[in-house]
Formats: C-alpha cells, structure tokens, sequence
C-alpha cells in the first residue's frame, strides 16, 4: 500500500500532514526510513533538526499523500517541535519497547499534543524495535494490533535475549485510555510499519482532508520559544530581522 | 559603510591584465627573494601593524569569554565577495568574533597591483618606494579588505604564534630522513615518502574504536595500549574539570587523564601562566582555554601549535554552532560544574568527523581556505545570475555545494561567508553521515560563529540527484555511486518558519539550472573532478600543489589520486605541507620562498601577499626544475582564477 503511487488511477487524493515524535533513538527516521524507501540502516546517527519526506499511499478509495516530518529526539530540538505539530493532523508518537524511559517520554509528547496540537489530531502510539524482543514476550495474549510477528519475520534469531522492557500490556492500556492508534513495530524486519500509516490515512476524518498547504504560517508558538531558538531579534516575523544584520 | 563596495570584479580584470608579464621569475631568483625581495618588507611591516590586534587575541585566550560579538556591522568573510581587489566594509575593530579574529594580518593580504608585480616579479625597479608606497596602500587595503579577513580568522593565529616548533619538527624530520636515507634512496620514483612502518601501522588504526573495558578489568592493559596507540587525541573538558568529549576512548577510560589534564592546566592558571603547550617526547600538548572550556590537542604527527589550534578553534565552533555562545555560557554561569554533555547529545559525530578530518590531513583546514568547483566563468555567472533571480524574500544565504566545493554563493551585499562557518557547514553535510543519509528534505536550526555566536539561523538543505534533478531525492542511492557526486542546495535564513518559502525557491531554482543547462555542467565539472598536475601544466615534475589565493580565501590543488591514493600517503603529503607551512607562518622569519629536500622528495613553499603555494616533486628534480613548474602553476592559477575560485558571487 505504500508504493510511490505510480498507479495512476483518477483517485481523488488529498495530504496529510503528520508528525513524528519522541525519544531520541527509537527509530523515528528508521520507521520513515522503512515507510519512503523499504530500507534500513544499522546505525543511523541522530537526526539534526527535522526532515522532511513525502509518501504516497494508496487506500481503495482514495489516495492519501503524506507529509512527514520527522523531527530530532534530542533534547536540545524539542523548542521547535510545535513549529511541526502545531498543524500537523496525524502524529505518530514513537517509544521503544526496550526503554522504559522512552514511554514517559512519548507520554509527555501525547500530553503536549491533546493540549496544543490541533484537536482533530489523530495520534499513534508506536513502539518501535519489536524485533528486540522475544516472541513471547510482551504478553502478547492481548494485543490484537500488535499482530505477532505477520508474515514471515521471526524477531531476529537470538533467542533467550529479550530485550523488551515495556509489555505489550502497559502500553496498549495507556493507548485505550487516551484513544490512541496502538502499534508495536520494526522498522528493522518491516513488520507493521505500512499499518500504522495506512491505519493512519483511514482514521483521518473526510472532512479534515482537503489538503491544505505549507504549515508555515500563522500560528503562534509564543512561549515555547526559550534559549535555544533565540533568533537574534526575538521572534520571526519581520522580513529581515533576526539575521543579525 | 560597509558597502562602500565596489565588489565589481573589474578590479580584478585590471589586475589580471596587468600582471602577467611580470609573473616569471627566474628560477635562480627564488631563493634570494628570501631576503631581497620587497615584499618580504611589505609582510613584515604588514604584521607590526597587526600585532595589536593579535596581541589582544591572545590574551583573550586565557581570560574569561570573549563577549559575544556584537552583530551589527559583522561582515564575514567576503570570500568570494568579491573581489580581490578592493572590498570595502568597516575597519578593523568591528570584525570580530572572536572564536575567529586572531589572525595575523599577513594572512589575508589582499591584491594589488603593485604587491602582485612585486612579488611575483623580482623587477627591482620597485626597490626604492615600497616603503612609503606600500605602508600607504596597505592602510586603505586594510580598509578595503576587511570582509576578506575577517575571514581567515578562523584558524585562529596560524601564522601568529607559530612558535619554533614547526622548525624543530622539520629538523628532526630531516635528519631522521637523511639518517635512514641510505637504505631507501633507490626507490625514490615510486614513492615521495620513505616507508615509515610504525607510522602506517599506527595510521591503519587510528580510526578503530577502543575496545571498551570489561567490568572485570581484565583487558585493561590492552585497551591502554590501543588508546595509547592513537596518533591523535582530543580532548574537550569543562573548566570544572568535567568531560565533555574525547574522541577516544570511553568516560572510564579517560578519566586519569583528564584528570591529569586538568590538573596540569590549573597549575598553570593557579601560577598566572597560561598553559599553552608542551611536548612530552614524540608527544606534543596543545591547550586552548576559551571561556569555560579546556580544548586539548595531543598529537605525534608533524604538526605546529598554531594549526594545532587551528583545529581546536574549529571544535570549539563546532561547540558554539550547536549551543551559542551566550547560552553557553549560561549554562555554567548556574553552575561551574555542568554537564555539557547533555545538551552536546548527538554531536559527537560532528565533533569526531571534524576530529578524523584534522587526523587525515585537511588542506582546507590547514589553510584556512575554500575549495571551489571549477567552473567556466560564464557558466558560474548563469548558475549565479540564476540565483538572485529566483532568491526568495528571507534568504540569506545560498549555496551551491558539490562534494565539500562550492560551486556558487548568493549573499547579502554587507555579508560574507566565513570559512569557519562554511566547514563546519560542509562536514556537517559531507562527512558526518546523518543529514545525508536521512533521505528528504532537511531543516536544520544551526549557529553560525563566525557569522554571529548569538543567535540560530535555519538551513534548509536538499541533496540533488544530478540525473533527475527536479525529482525529490528519496532515496539516497549509497552505495551506486562514488562519494563526491553529491550536490547540495543549501539555502540559509533567519526565519525559523522559513522552510515551505525555501523550499518553493529551491524548486524555482532548480527547474531553472535545469533549463538554461546549468545542471548539466554542473555534472559535468563534478564528473571531471580535479585535474592532475600534468593535466595543469604537460610534464611537469610535480605531484602535488597546494594554491592558496588569499584575497579569495579560497584554495585549489589537483586531484590525490594519481600519486596519492591510500589514506596513509594522502597523510605523509599533509604532513609535509604542515611543515612547509609551519616554516612559512614562523614568525620571525616570514620566510618567502622556502625549498626543502630530502630524500625522496624536494619540496617548495612560496609565499606572496597575493598567495601561498606548496609544491611537492620527486626528490630527482632539481631546484632550479622545481621553481619553474611552481611558476608554470602560477601562471596556470592566473589564466583560470575565474573558473577555479568564486571571485564575487552572486551578491544582493
Ligand atoms: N533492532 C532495531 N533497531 C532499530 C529499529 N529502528 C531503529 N533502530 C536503530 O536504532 C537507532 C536509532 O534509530 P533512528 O531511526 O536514528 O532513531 P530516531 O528516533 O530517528 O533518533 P533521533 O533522530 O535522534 O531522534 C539506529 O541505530 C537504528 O538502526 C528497529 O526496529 N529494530
Ligand atoms: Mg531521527
């Protein structure tokens, strides 16, 4: 479902703006790594910043094209995450099934979303590197979206090593009670990572689909803005100013 | 009053026209332009003059941060701004920020006419009104050349505080060559270096990871060793004492030594004495205190404190890049022992893509200079004229970027690119693999200290793919193509909301390149790569140059890889060119041209106010060959100056 939508049929289309969000490490740019090109990189160095990519995919009615941030983890970047939130209408917030940590933070981050994002947002708890884990793991009994190992990956080989340290459980409970998309994925084997966009595309309400363009606008991050952005002059809307000229 | 700018490149023309008579020199001549030539006199009284300003560069080294520079009439480095000739912008004082102002003025001499008759002609009819004539040019020279300096800084002091090392290092080379020679001296037209197995060995290594110490200890000897082994250390602590990096080895691992570091640097301090360096048997130390920041440099390869510091200065922007000046400095002003590490999170590999590239021997960094693509001069124009008609309102600056060479620049009249900015710029996107690898469109919030060390600007950055340019690269092939095919467009602004607005006139932009043909050449030029020496000048001796034009700031050489492909030996020519550079920058001397044989190679350093060549040939050449081919490049560089270097850009 995610080809780049060379199939040309008179669809209707419309874009999607969606962000991703979350700890650094968890696989962010690794799951849109996954998502753009089928690929995967062992060691990916952190993101700097934000990148942007496009993905088209291909529901049977219609045809949504994706506008992705994905945005860097570290610490130092969080400032400028609700320059890409703040019109964003799907985000997929990322933890890691083998840091615990990685959940609160991923908490905080659906937090910051309810409260500031726009309020049709569509949210996806994602909690990435499943492979990690042994296949039993995670109390799997329950988690009919997390779909055990799908077809043909086995979470890598090395058995006896399970490395999950967020059961399945826990998670989904958290997503059940904030209404969230609930997956776990590899953006390592592939496994659920055209799901989540797709369970995506199909959660986003019709009526918000019209496609928009360009975030870069109007709303107003005022407070957000704390020493890391501080742009010579303050804020950003004169032409010339900030530059330092 | 900065403007007051002729950035018109007519000056230049002039100035081409005038000189090419007056270039060769005769080959006897050279070495006695050492002493007699006038320009010698030029460089020196050049540098009283800047010694204030180096003086005061170097106490700031030990004192309490540099403010912040003031922005204001900041104006970089007009690399390409224009000009060589004439450029216009503020005086003196205003240029500052200081990660990047000590220089020594000699490094950044500007053109003129009469410097560039006088030193590359010996025509003595010059001799008698130099002085006068030269002190009153170089005082509106000074003027003129600002942006152009304000450049070079950078490197902080290379060619200031040059010390004495570069010549004990030299000798020591020399007389351990000469007291091998005799085993080697019949291979001498394989290689230009005689085999140095430890050195290899050590080199080979260099960049493996250290094993990481077992809990029980048990390797411990072993990783010693392996870190012991390195050629090259950096180290990166807090005043406080704190680590913040080391390119080596883990926190366990080096924390003896930082602590014998930082004791060592606070005795000094205690004593009033700013450390700055020692040696401790092959090893030398250098120590660079900025704010509250010990940078430390620990290195067994032929290198001066001056480039040494050249390196750390470049860190420590790197540093700045990441957090700002001001911001930095808040961060410890709460407390002394704050750890930098946290909000430096991920930049290890900027910092050690920086570090690796100092170890493999970067010219660009050992001259302070640029490397641009080469270019016709009517194809840059295109390319040029291109970009300011597709520039969209926030702009600032905009580039065009071929493997770590610039191919065009578009700026602000008041602005130039300091070339500081524009490496860590280059190994941000070139070495240090994650922008690159990430695929899409980038938006990168970024300082840029030579520019201003207070504030962030946004990058916005797309890799091209040069077959299909107006497709959006997805995918990244990696692994299809050699490096160095990579094109980037880098549009830089102020605004922070600024991405859509670039990323529309990066379409522009590109489907216009696209359509005047401008895409095509630039393929081609990138497919082309540098040329050979021989392709610069038919038989000539020479394997290697460096050029360095430094009212560009901006350098040229032919390709490695004829006679130096392997890391090792792209090392061993590096180090050469260290030494022949250590030489030139001593300051006492102020050498002009410099020859330097051993056995198995004969090597010449040449300095003008115009430029710097280093020149390497076999060790079968003579002297007299040598200076002919080092001349027959002069000419080279003088006849292709608009395509090898950017003079001007595109400026609004
Ligand atoms: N085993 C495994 N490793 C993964 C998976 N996804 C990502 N990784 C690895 O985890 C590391 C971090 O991945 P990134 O995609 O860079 O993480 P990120 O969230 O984008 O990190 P930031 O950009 O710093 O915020 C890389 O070394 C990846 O190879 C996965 O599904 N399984
Ligand atoms: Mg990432």
């Amino acid at each position: 479902m995610a080809d780049s939508g060379a199939t040309a049929q008179p669809k209707p289309s419309s874009s999607v703006k969606l962000v991703l969000l979350g700890e650094a490490a968890v696989g962010k740019s690794s799951l849109v790594m996954r998502f753009v090109n089928n690929d995967f990189q062992e060691n990916k160095e952190p993101t700097i910043g934000a990148a942007f990519l496009t993905q088209k995919c291909n529901l049977p009615t219609r045809t949504i094209k994706f506008e992705i941030w994905d945005t860097a983890g570290q610490e130092r970047f969080a400032s400028l995450a609700p320059m890409y939130y703040r019109n964003a209408q799907a985000a997929l917030v990322v933890y890691d099934i083998t840091k615990p940590s990685s959940l609160i933070k991923a908490q905080h981050w659906v937090a910051e979303l309810q409260r500031q994002a726009s309020p049709g947002i569509v949210i996806a708890l994602v909690g990435n590197k499943y492979d990690l884990a042994s296949p039993s793991s995670g109390d799997s009994a329950e988690d009919a979206d997390a779909a055990p190992a799908a077809e043909g990956e086995n979470p890598e080989e090395e058995e006896g090593a399970d490395a999950r340290r967020v059961p399945t459980k826990t998670a989904k409970a958290y997503a059940d009670e904030e209404s969230l998309l609930f997956f776990e994925t590899s953006a390592k084997t592939g496994m659920n990572v055209a799901e989540v966009f797709t369970a995506i595309a199909n959660a986003i309400p019709e009526t918000s689909l019209k496609g928009p363009r360009g975030v870069g606008g109007q709303t107003n991050l005022g407070r957000q803005e704390d020493n890391r952005v501080n742009l010579v002059g303050g804020r950003t809307e004169g032409p010339k100013e900030g530059c330092a000229c | 009053m900065d403007g007051t700018g002729n950035a018109e490149p007519a000056g230049l023309g002039a100035t081409q026209e005038t000189t090419p008579s007056s270039t060769p020199l005769k080959r006897d001549n050279i070495e006695q332009q050492d002493f007699v030539n006038p320009t010698i006199n030029i460089i020196q009284s050049l540098s009283r003059r800047t010694s204030v300003s180096g003086l005061s560069a170097i106490s700031r080294e030990g004192t309490p941060p540099p403010l912040p520079p003031r922005p204001k009439t900041l104006t970089f480095l007009g690399s390409r701004p224009s000009t060589s000739h004439s450029m216009a912008p503020p005086t003196r004082p205003r240029m500052v920020s200081t990660a990047t102002t000590q220089i020594s003025y000699t490094d950044t001499q500007v053109y003129n006419d009469e410097s560039i008759e006088e030193s590359a002609s010996s025509s003595t009819s010059r001799t008698k009104n130099y002085f006068g004539l030269n002190i009153s040019r170089n005082a509106s020279d000074m003027d003129d050349s600002v942006s152009v300096k304000s450049f070079a800084p950078t490197l902080g002091g290379v060619g200031d505080a040059e010390s004495m090392l570069g010549e004990v290092l030299g000798d020591h080379e020399k007389s351990l060559l000469k007291s091998l020679g005799h085993r080697f001296s019949d291979k001498e037209s394989e290689s230009l270096f005689l085999p140095n197995p430890e050195l290899e060995d050590a080199f080979e290594h260099e960049f493996d990871e250290v094993e990481d110490m077992k809990a029980d200890g048990s390797n411990e000897e072993a990783v010693m060793l392996q870190w012991r082994a390195k050629l090259k250390h950096f180290l990166i602590l807090s005043s406080a004492g704190k680590p913040i990096y080391s390119r080596h080895g883990d926190d366990q691992l080096i924390t003896n030594y930082i602590g014998v570091v930082q004791t060592i640097i606070s005795f000094y301090q205690g004593a009033n004495d700013v450390l700055r360096s020692f040696t401790a048997g092959d090893v030398r130390f250098v120590v660079m205190t900025k704010g509250p920041l010990n940078l430390v440099a620990i290195t067994r390869l032929p290198e001066s404190n001056a480039q040494l510091r050249a390196q750390l200065d470049a860190l420590y922007m790197q540093i700045l890049s990441t957090l700002t000046l001001p911001s930095m400095e808040r961060m410890f002003a709460n407390r002394a022992s704050y750890d930098l590490r946290r909000p430096l999170q991920g930049t290890e590999t900027l910092l050690s893509a920086l570090a690796d590239g100092f170890t493999r021997g970067s010219p660009s960094t050992l001259l302070s200079a640029i490397e641009c693509l080469k270019l016709r001069k009517s194809y840059r124009h295109t390319i040029n004229t291109t970009f300011l008609k597709t520039r969209s309102e926030n702009l600032l600056y905009g580039l065009i970027v071929a493997s770590g060479k610039l191919v065009s620049v578009v700026r602000p009249k008041k602005h130039s690119l300091h070339p500081g900015d524009l490496h860590l710029i280059f190994n941000m996107l070139f070495e240090a693999g994650s922008v690159k690898a990430g695929g899409g469109e980038n938006w990168i919030p970024l300082c840029l200290p030579g520019f201003n060390n207070t504030g962030y600007l946004y990058m916005y950055v797309s890799f091209l793919d040069l077959e299909n340019p107006t497709e959006q690269i997805q995918e990244r092939p990696r692994s299809r193509e050699a490096e160095g095919d990579e094109v980037a467009i880098l549009l830089i602004s102020a605004s922070k909301e600024g991405f859509f607005e670039l990323r529309g006139m990066r379409g522009d932009l590109v489907e216009q390149l696209q359509k005047n043909g401008s895409i095509d050449r630039i393929r081609t030029a990138v497919k082309q790569g540098r040329p050979s020496c021989t392709d610069i000048v038919p038989g000539s001796p020479l394997r290697h140059f460096l050029y360095k034009s430094r009212g560009n700031v901006q350098f040229t050489m032919p390709g490695f890889d004829a006679y130096f492909k392997s890391p090792i030996e792209r090392r061993r020519l590096m180090d050469l060119y260290h030494q022949l550079h250590a030489h030139l920058h001593t300051k006492p001397t102020h050498l002009k041209i410099l020859h330097e044989t051993c056995t198995m190679n004969i090597s010449l350093a040449w300095s003008t106010p115009l430029f710097e060549l280093y020149a390497v040939a076999p060790n079968s050449t003579s002297r007299a060959a040598l200076a002919q081919a080092a001349n027959k490049i002069i000419q080279w560089v003088r006849k292709e100056e608009e395509r090898v270097f950017i003079i001007g850009g595109a400026v609004f």
